[in-house]
């Protein structure tokens, strides 16, 4: 009698084999295959339209099998809002990008690109320093962090940590802000539940959508993947809490 | 009978596009191409259009990267500081391969200058300003009908290689008016749009596109299996541009031992001073180049080799008479008459034709 099998976990159908091409503990393969559950749930793969910052996001629709592009760096909510309107507000247009491409380099763009009200999501992943570079002071690096520019920890002559969702919510343009750390199951849950909320958001064209999510970093932040966890619930997670700031309900 | 109207160089810009199809306008202020942007502001919605005042140039050269990346025929329009904060896009547009149109009437700089016309972009738009030792077609008009026609021009060769396309103007013919006749030109058939980034179910796809502006790293970005295949496919558009896209006119060249190399507004000044020359009985023409890149090299290298003179005229300290001093090769005189030959100090200061033909008569 042969043992009956029964598949209980695979990647999603979206992901292409290209692998996941990133560092050991970090999360953003965490985010390709949340992006990807989310796009096949609601049935939206054949309307998605991707476009990737620079960084640790930048190949991220090379492995993913939906329309997708890369850009300039901070760019991606320009890029997003041309494809948005050459294509007059049909696909769902959506940003992938650092907290180093959304909040630094390109915090402009995303700050006009609210004012305006397009309709597109922002996803921006959050592990508080440069990871492509070298682990670098990040507009998001906190309070103290060691990073390679910040080498006896962020003081207050360096600045101050940058909070988009909580930023945003006081923009008329802007229709949901949350924060959510994918690193648990729940908190997986919670970053499936915000994005599919964004997403609806968009498609009802309530205005501009912006969801964080949290990653680890482990070899910049020179720790395991188990300590960079550990390091997240200590220190990111009090300084980055998870949450919805802003939710302007159905259509605007 | 084409509709005959009386509208500035700036207009002329705007009504070229929507005769080239173009429906779709990302663009921010700056002087003196301002009727530009209120140009497609006004019209672009009455037919159906998209016109997007974007935060910067910077922004608009992010936007026309996504427009074009989804298949549209989509132009800006800059100049002077815009102009240099829009090449970091440019250069990722040309990486990337998307076609689209961008118009760059020039003011005087450099920074921020004067917000009145000069000639003083032409080594940044042909040499690929921004990062990376890329290739742009550049186009200058030298009429207000020009402008219209040269537009649906770049629509064409920016489709035909997958390419930004480059329409240098200046201030003077932004601002001046003549009468334009609008017509819709045919050209050539054109490749399909199969790179496409509209959504796989609005394609009609079963396997997505990939729009990169990038070709390092672990992941291969289709149809370049290297970097070094992607560079040599660039290098194979730019040479067929090289080949096929040099355009330029002549004026009263025949037996011209000196002749004159301008574009823009100041070619129009020098037609007149030839005409003025040609009444006393010097032998002198005029070569205005139509592309700036690929320029003429072949056509005044020949000239050189013969004999001919030149005498370079633009309204800059000197940028395009480099290019006629390669192409001359040491082999004749290169003259040059620049903006410090203007007939005021003042940044309304013009080079006229009476300055050309003063220096015409010297150097003859």
């Amino acid at each position: 009698m042969t043992e009956k099998k029964e598949l209980v976990y695979t990647k999603p159908e979206l992901k292409l084999g290209y692998g996941w091409g990133h560092c050991p503990g970090c999360h953003h393969p965490i985010v390709e295959k949340l992006v990807c559950e989310v796009l096949e749930e609601m049935d939206l793969a054949g309307r998605a339209v991707g476009v990737a910052g620079v960084g640790c996001s930048f190949g991220f629709f090379a492995s993913i099998n939906i329309d997708g592009a890369n850009c300039a760096h901070g760019a991606a909510p320009a890029v997003a809002t041309g494809i948005k309107h050459a294509l007059y507000g049909k696909p769902l247009v959506f940003t992938i990008q650092g907290d180093g491409d959304c909040a630094a380099i390109g915090g402009g763009y995303v700050l006009n690109a609210a004012a305006r009200g397009e309709k597109i999501t922002i996803i921006m992943v959050n592990n508080a320093n440069y990871g492509t570079t070298g682990g670098q002071l990040a507009p998001t690096t906190i309070m103290g962090q060691v990073t390679s520019t910040t080498p006896h920890g962020r003081n207050a002559g360096q600045g101050y940590p940058i909070h988009l969702p909580e930023l945003l919510v006081g923009m008329q343009g802007v229709a949901f802000t949350a924060r959510a750390a994918p690193f648990t199951p729940a908190g997986y849950l919670r970053a499936k539940s915000y994005l599919k909320t964004a997403f609806q958001r968009q498609l009802g064209e309530a205005g501009l959508t912006f969801v964080e999510l949290l990653s680890a970093c482990p070899p910049n932040w020179h720790m395991t993947p188990l300590e960079a966890i550990q390091w997240m619930e200590d220190k990111m997670l009090p300084e980055y809490p998870e949450g919805i700031f802003k939710d302007s309900g159905g259509e605007q | 009978m084409p509709e005959r109207i009386l509208v500035q160089g700036n207009e002329s810009i705007g009504w070229g596009a929507i005769s080239a199809g173009c429906r779709h306008f990302f663009g921010y202020p700056i002087t003196p191409q301002n009727e530009i942007t209120d140009f497609f502001a006004r019209e672009l919605p009455e037919i159906g259009g998209v016109f997007v005042q974007s935060e910067s140039e910077a922004a608009s050269a992010a936007m026309l990267y996504g427009a074009a990346a989804a298949g549209v025929r989509v132009i800006t329009s800059t100049s002077g500081a815009g102009w240099g904060l829009m090449q970091e896009g440019m250069s990722q547009l040309a990486n990337a391969e998307l076609p689209c149109v961008i118009v760059n009437m020039q003011r005087g700089g450099p920074g921020q200058g004067t917000t009145r016309h000069a000639q003083m972009d032409y080594l940044s738009a042909t040499r690929g300003g921004g990062q990376g030792g890329y290739k742009t077609i550049v186009l200058t008009p030298a009429s207000v009908q020009e402008c219209h026609d040269l537009v649906q021009l770049a629509f064409h060769l920016a489709d035909k290689y997958r390419n930004p396309v480059v329409v240098l103007g200046d201030g003077i013919l932004g601002q001046m008016a003549e009468p334009l006749e609008r017509s819709t030109i045919e050209f050539d058939p054109l490749p399909e749009k199969y790179w496409t980034i509209r959504g796989m179910g609005e394609r009609d796809a079963e396997t997505h596109n990939f729009i990169s502006c990038g070709q390092g790293g672990v992941i291969p970005v289709l149809p370049y299996t290297s970097y070094g295949a992607f560079l040599q496919r660039l290098e194979e558009k730019y040479q067929a541009m090289s080949a096929d896209e040099v355009r330029y006119e002549i004026y009263r060249i025949e037996d011209a031992r000196l002749l004159m190399v301008a574009y823009g507004s100041t070619a129009r000044v020098c037609q007149e001073a030839v005409d003025m020359a040609r009444a006393e009985g010097i032998s002198t023409g005029l070569l205005r180049p139509i592309s700036l890149w690929p320029f003429p090299t072949d056509v005044i290298r020949q000239k050189a080799a013969s004999g001919t003179e030149f005498l370079v005229v633009e309204d800059s300290l000197g940028q395009l008479v480099d290019d006629v001093r390669y192409a001359v090769e040491g082999k004749s005189q290169v003259h040059f008459l620049g903006i410090l030959d203007r007939h005021l100090p003042t940044d309304g200061g013009m080079i006229l034709p009476n300055r050309v033909l003063d220096e015409i008569k010297k150097v003859s």
